[in-house]
């Protein structure tokens, strides 16, 4: 069974609330995405920004109403759930944040951020266990314990992260959301960062839903990759097949905008014209058209379905083949 | 004589027992028309270098104690207030990271062009020359343009603005302080494309200033790495990216993933970046260096040039260095 | 646009309408008999009696307040009930002035506040910024009928530079106004020092020094509007709040404007000129709102698109 099953997922949001007069205006944020992640698996999500990754992220986890569809977690639909049941649930899926520094309260320390996750579930029957299982999360994730009480602001942006990790690892979650873990970090500590990632999903079988913009990144950490644009998934398949044999136009330009270290590098770069479209008023028929450099003239009014061309790797785009 | 010089560059922040070296010794030089790439983390001091070379580190706090910086073989350091305005913007552009952030959110773009044109080409301050910028930084339909604030365009847009700002001046030196970072890859790759095609079509140097190794091979001529406040490695693109000589540049290009390799488990560098201020003794390097030698915790290693025009901070390159496994990954 | 300005004006009528009730209630549930204040302590019952009837004194008070904002709908603020000159007559005698205290109040401060603010965010942490900052406290915490008497005993009863009291023409404000920018400088030098000293380490001002533009450019063109931005907000308050009467200044200098008036009023429980003044001031108060409100799409061009 999968571990999350999104089924038509919708978040929209109004624009220009009004006094007088109904016409509404709505940001289609995510517009009918659909997505499973297997137990211990990891599900990679780029796209840049706009196109609705981070909505889709923490929509997946209710930290964000959902406007329709369903959000199966573990057989049960939580999109329906608010309240207490929800919070019930919360142990399992957890998310870390992009900026380590904003989702950490600067006057609680280290020990307090963690043991309150731990307080939230009842996951520390008393004192000493508390301590014991702080020290034991802290030692996991890299970090030294003695330095329990110290404050966020004395750690460093890959420190901070850690501390980050260490709150969602706390109370043994089944999925975690990361949303752009990596992208606020310097270079030299990214790696350390993936790699801890890793190693906590081999250890306890967490399931990430990885979101971010760098596809190189999001290649090496991922099984599967999800691509996004407007709102709506246009491509998704097994991470090497996507990368090695992207089918979606918006997919191959985005590989191919990807930094390569080496000058001599024989890659090719598909330039994009212009700029991502505003998700109020998307573009008519394929949303990726007017950037398109393959576009023919049925691109502009049929919205082409996510077709299955190959196995497993899907692509909404009339020309693939 | 090269366009720009920086000679033994030292730049502190605070002053007595609170000083802290944020530029240690920078020595640098750039030919007309060249393109130098200046390559670090946070802390680096990268970034004050480019700032100084038009002296636009505000100080206080910041204190200019020793060095020159010579362009067109003028000390910067030296000049009047009144020279130092003749060089910003225009012997000298600057295009910076945040472009939404560097355009003045109360005025409309095309005055704030023709601020530039006002101050460096009086005679040229009109609408006409304006769009013809806006034009050449490929800006569609850059007469409705004019008229607009920043906040009505794209991330993309607005740092096609500031370039266009940049170029109002004809200057011969474009320093660009990280000008992608802010934006998505695809919009990157576009800055990317023009800041090459302007290049060449205008013939000035620049100076590009990142921490993204992936963007330096499309543009460099020359590449200088940087750590904690000094340069450890300085050479041709090639030669650096392909054959680093220092372990900092070697670790850093294996940090970064990889689209075409298959790895199970990145090369990561222990340890953090050191903050301004602590930088440890000895190599700056050395505590997170995985090829750390005894001698490294103690003694400070030179620059020193090792073959044509290379140079490198680190003494024992020579003995470290192992073809197949620093070939460079692709 | 224009809904938005709608939406606002709703509110604005329905904040006056509050205010309306509110002052009305307020004002009658203070003790002591209206009557007898106006035809004095002597008065026989029979005099009473007409006067009770004449204002409606008998009714039930939702009864009075109906009559009351009915009246005030048809711009009637009634008649004072010491001199019976009508409310709004005797508010806009003295309006000419307050206005004109205010507006010599608020240059002299703005002239002195704007480049006090702004130089002592460019040269932060020097000892004429201290010097400043501890001026502005001082300014900030100052009594207004203390520093008013003092001023008035000093320069102008010992001294003998400006007239004590009265007003019979332009040299009697100028003590009062100084007064007044004196209480108000201080603050508002902190405030644009404090909005000055985030908008100079903006990248955009780095941008205007980047391109060669002349510091004074740099401080009063490029920092400066946007650092102004917040101010005008509270301006606009403290303007709605000057015209509505300044109180202590206008009293202890017996200046013949609002403050004056509604101080007098409060003393002989004229009940028709303190409403009148309070309703002045929430008109004023509501009507600076709109105008920022107005202001603000022409200073800050990013407002417009975000409505």
């Amino acid at each position: 069974m999968n571990l999350l099953e999104i089924q038509d997922l919708k978040v929209h949001f109004p624009v220009a609330q009004r006094l007088f007069g109904r016409t509404k205006e709505f940001v289609r944020a995510v517009d009918g995405v659909s997505f499973t992640i297997a137990p211990g698996e990891t599900v990679g999500l780029v796209g840049e920004s706009g196109c609705g990754k981070t909505t889709l992220g923490r929509a997946a986890i209710k930290l964000v109403e959902p406007t329709s569809g369903r959000i199966m977690f573990e057989g049960e639909d939580i999109a329906a759930l608010s309240g207490k049941e929800l919070r019930a649930r919360r142990r399992r899926f957890q998310m870390i944040f992009q900026d380590p520094f904003g989702s950490l309260d600067p006057r609680r320390t280290v020990s307090e951020i963690i043991g309150e996750a731990l307080d939230i579930h009842g996951l520390a029957p008393d004192a000493s266990a508390r301590r014991q299982r702080i020290d034991a999360l802290l030692k996991d994730v890299g970090l030294d314990p003695s330095h329990a009480s110290r404050l966020p602001h004395e750690f460093s942006g890959g420190q901070r992260q850690r501390i980050g990790i260490a709150r969602a690892v706390a109370v043994e979650p089944k999925l975690i959301v990361c949303d752009e873990p990596v992208s606020a970090l310097d270079v030299s500590v990214q790696a350390q960062i993936i790699n801890l990632l890793q190693d906590l999903q081999r250890e306890h079988g967490i399931a990430y839903l990885f979101v971010a913009h760098d596809l190189a990144v999001v290649k090496h950490i991922s099984r599967r990759i999800l691509v996004m644009y407007l709102g709506r998934i246009v491509e998704s398949g097994e991470a090497k097949e996507v990368c090695r044999a992207p089918k979606h136009p918006y997919t191959q330009a985005l590989l191919s905008a990807v930094p390569v270290v080496d000058p001599d590098s024989k890659r090719q770069r598909i330039l994009l014209a212009g700029d991502v479209p505003s998700p109020i008023h998307p573009p008519g028929g394929c949303p990726f058209h007017p950037r398109c450099p393959v576009a023919e003239a049925r691109c502009k009014t049929e919205v082409p379905p996510l077709r299955e061309l190959g196995s497993g790797h899907w692509a909404a785009c009339h020309l693939a083949t | 004589m090269p366009l720009l010089e920086i000679k033994n560059l030292q730049v502190e922040f605070g002053s007595g027992a609170h000083a802290a070296r944020a530029v240690d010794g920078v020595s640098l030089s750039l030919e007309a028309g060249k393109t130098l790439c200046l390559v670090g983390e946070s802390g680096s001091g990268k970034s004050v270098t480019a700032l100084s070379i038009a002296k636009l580190v505000p100080s206080p706090p910041a204190r200019y104690v020793g060095g020159e910086i010579l362009i067109e073989g003028r000390d910067v350091l030296k000049m009047s207030s009144r020279e130092l305005r003749d060089i910003r913007g225009g012997l000298v552009s600057y295009v910076f990271q945040e472009p939404g952030a560097s355009l003045n959110p109360v005025f409309r773009i095309g005055a704030q062009i023709k601020e530039s044109l006002k101050y460096h080409r009086p005679a040229a301050a009109n609408d006409t020359e304006v769009i013809r910028l806006l034009k050449l930084v490929g800006i569609p339909a850059p007469e409705s343009r004019l008229r607009n604030y920043p906040h009505e365009l794209s991330g993309g847009m607005q740092q096609r603005v500031m370039i266009a700002m940049a170029l109002a001046s004809q200057p011969k030196l474009l320093v660009a302080d990280e000008p992608t970072t802010a934006l998505d890859v695809t919009i990157q790759a576009q800055i990317i494309e023009l800041l090459g095609d302007l290049r060449k079509q205008l013939g000035m140097a620049v100076l590009l200033i990142t921490h993204n190794l992936g963007i330096v091979g499309d543009l460099a001529d020359d590449v200088a790495v940087m750590y904690a406040g000094q340069i450890v490695e300085h050479g041709p693109v090639r030669e650096v990216l392909q054959r680093p000589l220092h372990p900092y540049t070697q670790a850093l290009i294996q940090s970064v993933p990889d689209l075409e390799a298959e790895v199970e488990r990145l090369t990561a560098i222990p340890g953090t970046v050191p903050l301004l201020g602590s930088f440890p003794g000895g190599c700056r390097f050395h505590p997170r260096c995985p090829k750390a030698q005894a001698s490294c915790s103690t003694q400070a290693p030179e620059l020193a040039s090792v073959k044509a025009g290379r140079r490198v901070r680190c003494p024992l390159w020579d003995s470290l260095l192992e073809p197949q496994t620093v070939s460079h990954r692709a | 646009m224009l809904l938005r300005l709608g939406n606002r004006l709703f509110w604005s009528a329905v904040t006056l309408l509050g205010t309306a009730v509110l002052t009305f209630l307020l004002v009658n549930a203070v003790p002591g008999d209206v009557a007898r204040v106006i035809a004095g302590p002597k008065a026989s019952p029979e005099v009473i009696k007409a006067i009770h009837t004449k204002f409606h004194l008998d009714e039930p008070i939702w009864k009075r307040l109906g009559y009351h904002l009915n009246n005030l709908a048809h711009g009637d603020l009634g008649q004072s009930y010491v001199t019976e000159q009508p409310v709004a007559e005797a508010i806009l005698t003295r309006l000419p002035t307050t206005a004109a205290l205010s507006t010599l109040a608020i240059i002299l401060w703005m002239f002195l506040a704007v480049p006090l603010g702004v130089l002592t965010a460019k040269y932060s942490g020097s000892w004429f910024d201290r010097f400043v900052l501890v001026m502005a406290t001082l300014s900030l915490s100052l009594p207004a009928f203390w520093l008013a008497r003092m001023l008035q005993y000093w320069l102008s009863y010992k001294m003998g530079w400006f007239p004590v009291a009265g007003f019979r023409g332009f040299s009697h404000l100028l003590l009062p106004a100084g007064t007044l920018a004196l209480l108000f400088v201080g603050y508002y030098a902190r405030l644009i020092h404090s909005n000055m000293t985030e908008v100079l380490n903006s990248p955009y001002v780095r941008a205007a020094r980047a391109k060669g533009a002349p510091e004074t450019v740099v401080l009063f063109r490029h920092g400066l509007r946007n650092a102004m931005i917040p101010v005008v907000t509270i301006l606009a308050m403290d303007v709605a709040g000057l015209l509505g009467g300044v109180m202590f200044t206008e009293n202890v200098f017996a200046l013949p404007g609002i403050g004056t008036l509604a101080v007098q009023s409060v003393f002989n429980l004229d009940v028709p000129v303190i409403m009148g003044t309070v309703m002045f001031s929430a008109v004023l108060v509501v009507a600076a709102n709109l105008m920022v409100d107005v202001l603000y799409q022409w200073i800050d061009p990013r407002i417009k698109s975000a409505a």
